[in-house]
């Protein structure tokens, strides 16, 4: 080999034939540095790149899951809202029949009460009319039995006479009312 | 060796660079191993070693400078040219062609570095030894998944295909797949780095010779240089592109190897 170097000067050499030296250290030094990389600087890239990775990822998957519940949360105020305006309005018509049906019921109430009265006025007008007609049939009767007994106790004969037992009869009248 | 043909041309004409100027001599020593492209190739290992520990220390999930330069490179190897090409099994694979990638790219680099402006790749033995690991990796690699029968019959009779092309196609398959991709492989890396330090070269040492020509020829010397110039920022666009190249073709015949069919 060393002596291929000096004779390199005198004759052209085939630049295409290896040399064992070269040879030798190309397998060497490239097995050394593929050891070195292998063993200490891809495993190390490897893990910044995972830890990186790992820290993105974690980075993202936070955000989707704030933004997941956020929207959850929206989704449940929102559904509530609207629950609780759907009460209202329910609340609301449910009030509305029932007032309708209270002046309903009031009115018909007011009603029975107003035919109620009138009716029992008509009664009891009925009855005093009744009771007013049976007691004046009866004090007619006696007054006129009276009136009768006195004009026939009395001598009917002068008109004089005749208009003071009147007159006195009504007198008596008027005093025992 | 420069100086060693400037002496025997002397008062002569331009001698052009060759294939001999990448046969240097030991830097220190009288040993084969202590050439330039050998220290060039340790030196490149010790460079992409400190250099990526020192980024991968940490691994904090906020990167520092060194750490994200360090992760663009390893990110670049291990998604573009690990995952997209190989697959779900890719992670296997990215040690060797994330040390596949960066040697090579430090190493043709050195090429246009100041002071070292050698290529190792330019040295044959080097794109062979990584084309022979590459060819082990990937055979292994399918002979693992289907089987050794499988695999080699997958090879030489490739599926869906009438019978009598075989009599084309396995001679074909077969020399691609142990022939072809191999040498193709280291020769396309040695080829571009060896044709590439030629050209700035016998650029840089023309305009040289120019200078110390007649006074017209000393005119034209700066072109020489500027071209020199422009040849090395386009030699960096190779030397990037090579390391690319050689390393996504390992990932495409691992690829090849680990899926069912050819």
């Amino acid at each position: 080999m060393i002596h291929s170097v000096h004779l390199a000067a005198e004759e052209s050499v085939n630049p295409l034939i290896p040399h064992t030296a070269e040879l030798v250290v190309g397998v060497i030094a490239f097995t050394l540095l593929f050891l070195v990389l292998r063993s200490r600087v891809v495993p190390m890239f490897e893990k910044a790149f995972t830890a990186r990775t790992e820290a993105i990822q974690g980075g993202m998957e936070r955000a989707e899951k704030a933004q997941l519940e956020a929207q959850r949360a929206l989704n449940q105020y929102n559904e509530q809202l609207s629950k609780a305006r759907e009460e209202a309005q329910s609340l609301r018509e449910e009030a509305r029949v029932q007032g309708v049906a209270i002046i309903e019921e009031l009115r018909t109430k007011a009603q029975e009460e107003a035919i109620r009265i009138t009716a029992s006025a008509h009664a009891s007008i009925e009855a005093q009319r009744q009771q007013a007609i049976t007691s004046l049939r009866n004090e007619v009767g006696a007054l006129a039995v009276e009136l009768a007994s006195k004009i026939v106790g009395e001598a009917l004969d002068d008109q004089a006479r005749q208009s003071r037992i009147v007159d006195r009869f009504l007198d008596d009248l008027e005093a025992t009312k | 060796m420069r100086s060693v043909h400037r002496l025997s041309t002397e008062g002569g004409g331009f001698v052009p660079p060759s294939s001999n100027d990448f046969n240097l001599p030991p830097v220190f020593g009288n040993s084969a191993y202590t050439t330039k492209p050998i220290l060039l190739v340790f030196l490149s290992v010790l460079l992409v070693s400190v250099f990526f520990l020192l980024a991968s220390r940490k691994a904090a999930i906020v990167p520092s400078k060194l750490q994200f330069a360090g992760e663009s490179i390893y990110a670049f190897v291990r998604n573009d040219l690990g995952r997209d090409v190989i697959g779900h099994e890719f992670m296997r694979f990215v040690p060797y062609l994330f040390t596949l990638f960066t040697f090579i790219l430090t190493n043709n680099i050195f090429g246009i570095v100041p002071l070292l402006q050698f290529p190792a790749m330019s040295r044959v033995s080097f794109p062979y030894v990584l084309a022979i690991f590459t060819f082990f990796v990937f055979h292994y690699v399918g002979i693992r998944k289907q089987g050794l029968r499988k695999y080699l019959k997958d090879i030489m009779f490739m599926p869906g295909v009438p019978k009598p092309v075989y009599i084309l196609l396995t001679p074909i398959e077969i020399a691609t797949f142990f022939l072809v991709r191999p040498l193709t492989l280291s020769l396309r890396l040695f080829a571009n780095m060896f044709a590439g330090h030629l050209l700035l070269l016998v650029f840089i040492l023309g305009g040289d010779h120019l200078l110390k020509g007649v006074i017209g020829l000393k005119l034209i010397s700066p072109f020489a240089f500027a071209f020199g110039i422009g040849l090395t920022f386009f030699e960096f666009m190779v030397q990037c592109l090579q390391a690319y190249i050689f390393t996504l073709l390992t990932a495409l015949y691992i690829a090849g190897a680990l899926a069912d069919e050819h």
